[in-house]
């Protein structure tokens, strides 16, 4: 399995895929932000295509189109729930342009047209070169570095913004400052696993992590794992049976683990209310 | 012949541009459906942005297009695999609701099961390859090829679930403001929420038909949003939800058959637009008549 360059170039960009998202799914999902991230994929996408109908370099048009993303939604949005219709509103019209982006391009190139969409939506992990796995690995560990900086200022405004505030802490730049963070992670991952799936590998595995830990730093480091396991296992699956598309394998392993993450913390070992309760308050 | 008349172009007389409009029966059809649609979906809605769930409706319209993948790849018709795929969706979605209170938590879950649903219609497009043409045409539909019988379809769904609607809007309003009170009061409120869930999957399946599983939902939030932002009186937001989609609808499909550009782009940003407009306006006249109260759940 090893000795195939596909392969292995899938391998390192996935790993550093599943920690970047891990880490910052694990804030993700203590901010109750899914839904933005959801959005920034979907923006994601819409950049992506806009590149290719322009003849841009797509990956540009992904991070510029994440970023702008992140940021537009940091400052429409208010406060940390009110925003989920300005989300909705947002990335309703982001799929529009989308579409439209994907018919200027189909109408454009003449052959091979109709996969650049699916491409974009659902990845393609297995077709990445030397040069695609050193961006994406130099992403993960500017986006990592920089949530660590700001991690603990970030959590204290994610569980209690209010008395955050009172303390001084810049609750308001933070959040703007995490959404870019996430911006940046979306238009990473969504070269190796697609705009749409992105979502999973953010959610799923913080998702598990937070049913599972209390404490913050174990926490991060059960999301980064449960991750950076999906991506491999699901490799490796994908890899075993040619005809499970790669992007599915990572999502459902995922999203398994998650589930099994809440039988065993109903089940066995039932946590007291953790602290994502009075994030959502 | 279709050719033809798309790049006749606009003659800007307007009765000669609607009878070239409704020239050829698929775009008649496509005017009803979208007709349809886009009552169903101002209602319902209206609705789910009052119950703050829009992230749950988009999580259901994503949830169509696994179901018609696996129908095209069990070889069912196409709207079995849209309608019991929504209402599983609606099922999960209401369990995961009810089970847990926190706000995070339930994100999570909804995500992850969204992020499932896309990977397995991947999955089911991957394995019949005869569809992967038809994969943008599931994900950001067509108004260009609807069938007579679909449009009759859609009639009877819309009919059902403006009904349901219609029947609980006293109790489903009530419930949606104050839980809490509404509980007190004797409101079977976990009922409705899951009636509501149901009966929101439903709109969202026979919509999907038509306008692809990711462009429901530009029908489904961004009117009603706008809606709520211009008043907060039930009857009124609801009616003034139907009027945005409608006209949206009709507008984008205009513009999109006299034009080469997809209907979806134009019924999206025209619907974003309206609602900048509206928002600008509310900001700018703060002493304005027409300025919205936030109506909050708790």
């Amino acid at each position: 399995m090893f000795a195939q360059e596909f392969m292995r170039n899938a391998l390192i960009t996935g790993s550093f895929v599943g920690v970047a998202c891990g880490v910052v799914g694990y804030f993700v999902v203590l901010r109750a932000q899914v839904f933005a991230g959801d959005a920034l994929s979907h923006v994601a996408f819409t950049g992506a295509l806009g590149a290719a109908a322009f003849g841009f370099d797509i990956l540009a048009g992904l991070f510029i189109a994440c970023i702008l993303g992140g940021l537009l939604l940091g400052i429409l949005g208010e406060r940390a729930r009110a925003d989920d219709v300005i989300i909705g509103s947002l990335f309703a019209w982001a799929l529009g342009l989308g579409v439209l982006f994907l018919s200027i391009f189909t109408t454009n190139s003449s052959a091979g047209n109709g996969t650049a969409g699916v491409r974009v939506l659902f990845g393609s992990i297995f077709g990445l070169s030397t040069s695609d796995v050193r961006t994406s690995a130099l992403l993960a560990v500017v986006a990592c570095l920089l949530l660590l900086a700001i991690a603990r200022p970030l959590l204290y405004a994610s569980l209690d913004p209010a008395v955050a505030a009172a303390q001084g802490v810049p609750v308001r730049l933070l959040g703007l400052g995490f959404l870019i963070i996430l911006g940046l992670v979306a238009a990473q991952a969504s070269q190796a696993v697609g705009a749409l799936l992105l979502l999973g590998l953010l959610a799923a595995p913080a998702g598990a992590a937070h049913r599972l830990a209390l404490n913050p730093y174990r926490g991060l480091l059960l999301s980064t794992l449960f991750a950076l396991g999906a991506v491999w296992v699901g490799l490796t699956l994908s890899y075993l049976f040619p005809t499970l598309p790669p992007s599915t394998m990572i999502v459902a392993t995922a999203v398994g683990t998650y589930v099994l993450a809440i039988i065993a913390s109903t089940g066995g070992v039932w946590h007291p209310r953790s602290a994502d309760g009075i994030a959502g308050a | 012949m279709i050719e033809a008349a798309l790049f006749q172009g606009l003659s800007w007389n307007p009765i000669d541009d609607v009878r070239q409009l409704l020239l050829f029966p698929f775009m008649v059809n496509a005017l009803e459906a979208g007709t349809i649609v886009a009552v169903m979906a101002g209602i319902t809605g209206w609705f789910m942005v009052l119950r703050r769930q829009t992230f749950a409706g988009h999580t259901l319209s994503v949830i169509a297009f696994p179901g018609a993948a696996a129908a095209s790849l069990a070889g069912l018709p196409l709207a079995v695999g849209y309608f019991s795929f929504c209402g599983l969706g609606a099922l999960t979605l209401a369990g995961i609701s009810g089970s847990r209170r926190s706000y995070s938590g339930e994100s999570a879950a909804i995500g992850s099961l969204q992020a499932l649903a896309l990977a397995l219609g991947f999955l089911f497009v991957s394995l019949y390859h005869g569809i992967l043409n038809g994969l943008n045409s599931l994900l950001f539909g067509t108004f260009l090829g609807i069938t007579t019988g679909q449009v009759t379809t859609l009639l009877v769904v819309a009919a059902t679930t403006v009904a349901l609607l219609a029947v609980a809007a006293r109790p489903l309003f009530f419930a949606s403001v104050d839980a809490d009170v509404a509980r007190a009061r004797g409101v079977p409120v976990r009922l409705l929420g899951f009636g509501f869930l149901l009966v929101l999957g439903l709109s969202v399946a026979a919509t999907s038909q038509i306008t692809g599983a990711l462009l429901v939902f530009a029908l489904l939030v961004t009117p009603a949003a706008t809606a709520h932002r211009i008043t907060c009186r039930p009857f009124l937001g609801v009616a003034l939800s139907v009027a945005i989609a409608l006209a949206v609808t009709w507008i984008g499909l205009t513009l999109a058959y006299f034009s080469v550009y997809p209907v979806g782009f134009y019924v999206t940003s025209l619907a974003f637009a309206l609602y900048i407009v509206v928002r600008i306006v509310g900001a700018l006249g703060a002493r304005h008549p027409l300025v919205h109260v936030r109506v909050e759940p708790a």
